[in-house]
């Protein structure tokens, strides 16, 4: 076991892990923030993914004792405190952009990260190839990216390229 | 996962002798295929030796090379404009290494030691003439891969750094996606350098990653598609497997290599 410090959603916290635990298992069981979801468990569906040092990534595939020191973002972190919706959520919200809402927690930390890396514009296609890594089986893409393409100028306070 | 000791050293020094003291230790990079392969229990490590810790990561140009540090992310390479810059077909590569998430942590250096034979990074050292650096020596891509998941890696040897020669006259990557996986069913990187013209394919070969030394002599006279467009792949030697037979996939090289020639243009 090791100790490890992180800063998780703004807060510090530590936590004994093993080597092997992985960064979405102390999330969940450690820190009891399950939003952030285990799918396929093999980095390919993207239900884990996660902010790390403002990246996106598969929590299900980094080691706990790997974000020693990081900064880590979930799907927890975005609102704000008094409950306002993160625009990226709001948007999936109005343009109902999900069925179960399995994928959602992972749809939603990829898309930010998207729209945060591209600041030059964002077109359809590129939304949907960008998004290779978040599988939904509701079939539910369609309404993705459409929420992705309204955030896009809320995120960047000017309208989408 | 079977339970493993995780160290963290500050040196490639310190690094190096735990995995030469310890022989069940193995090194992580970004661990996108070592993390997974851990899960399946193919791999019992007695210790993870994180690489992280080393200062390995970051991109330089000088006057003749372009040197990557060996913990340098995909994405990374993906954005960089100097590698867009110095040569396109390695950025254009990189950016289509798995997605995003997985392009956020794993590294050329971790791409590299694996040696799958459905990388695509191989591809490109190979094509390029590249140098690959380690704690003890320079090993040209020419004889640093040695067949599927193989190289010429010792068990207490890390990669430091890729220096890739400059200045490449022309490159490109083009990949032929399994549509599920998505990994190269064949990719062909084409590049026009220090090292001459080189074709290199991935994904095809049973031995992982060649060269196809026809394409080369025929681009060297005439640098078009149509230049390569009879030469025919042997497909001896191919991968045959649910997804594609070795003929299809043979017929596949003259394909891509067409496509990343006319890329390259």
């Amino acid at each position: 076991m090791a100790k490890i410090s992180l800063t998780v959603n703004g807060k510090a916290v530590s936590a004994e892990v093993e080597g092997r635990t992985l960064l979405v298992e102390l999330l969940r069981e450690k820190l009891g923030l399950t939003g952030t979801h285990i799918g396929c468990d093999t980095s390919q569906c993207g239900a884990c993914v996660v902010h790390v040092n403002g990246d996106s990534v598969k929590s299900c595939t980094m080691l706990a004792v790997q974000a020693e020191g990081a900064e880590i973002t979930t799907i927890e972190g975005l609102a704000a405190a008094d409950g306002t919706l993160h625009p990226m959520q709001a948007m999936f919200r109005e343009h109902h952009a999900l069925q179960c809402g399995f994928c959602t927690p992972g749809m939603v930390m990829s898309a930010i990260d998207i729209v945060r890396k591209h600041p030059e514009g964002l077109s359809e296609a590129q939304i949907r190839e960008e998004l290779e890594g978040n599988l939904c089986r509701c079939t539910g893409y369609h309404n993705i990216v459409k929420a992705i393409a309204a955030a896009f100028p809320l995120m960047h306070q000017k309208q989408a390229a | 996962m079977y339970d493993f000791a995780y160290r963290k050293p500050a040196s490639v020094a310190d690094a190096v002798k735990l995995l030469a003291t310890e022989p069940e230790a193995k090194a992580i990079a970004g661990g996108q295929t070592f993390i997974p392969v851990l899960k399946q229990r193919l791999n019992k490590p007695s210790s993870v030796v994180d690489l992280a810790g080393l200062g390995l990561s970051g991109i330089s140009v000088s006057g003749n090379a372009l040197t990557i540090g060996a913990m340098t992310t995909h994405a990374a390479v993906a954005r960089s404009a100097e590698v867009k810059k110095a040569i396109p077909g390695l950025a254009m590569l990189a950016s289509w290494i798995g997605d995003n998430q997985v392009r956020h942590r794993g590294t050329i250096g971790g791409s590299l030691a694996n040696n799958d034979p459905s990388a695509c990074y191989p591809a490109a050292v190979l094509a390029l003439g590249a140098v690959v650096k380690t704690n003890k020596r320079a090993i040209k891509a020419d004889d640093f891969f040695q067949g599927m998941f193989t190289t010429a890696l010792e068990a207490d040897e890390i990669i430091t750094a890729v220096e890739f020669p400059l200045p490449v006259e022309t490159s490109a990557y083009e990949k032929f996606r399994q549509p599920a996986s998505r990994y190269a069913m064949v990719g062909v990187f084409v590049a026009k350098g220090p090292a001459g013209v080189r074709v290199a394919v991935t994904g095809a070969g049973q031995n992982g990653v060649f060269r196809v030394p026809e394409m080369e002599a025929a681009l060297a006279k005439s640098w078009s598609p149509d230049a390569i467009a009879a030469i025919k792949v042997s497909p001896e030697g191919l991968n045959s497997d649910i997804h594609g037979s070795a003929v299809y996939r043979a017929h596949l090289i003259t394909v891509v290599a067409r496509r990343a020639v006319a890329a390259a243009a």
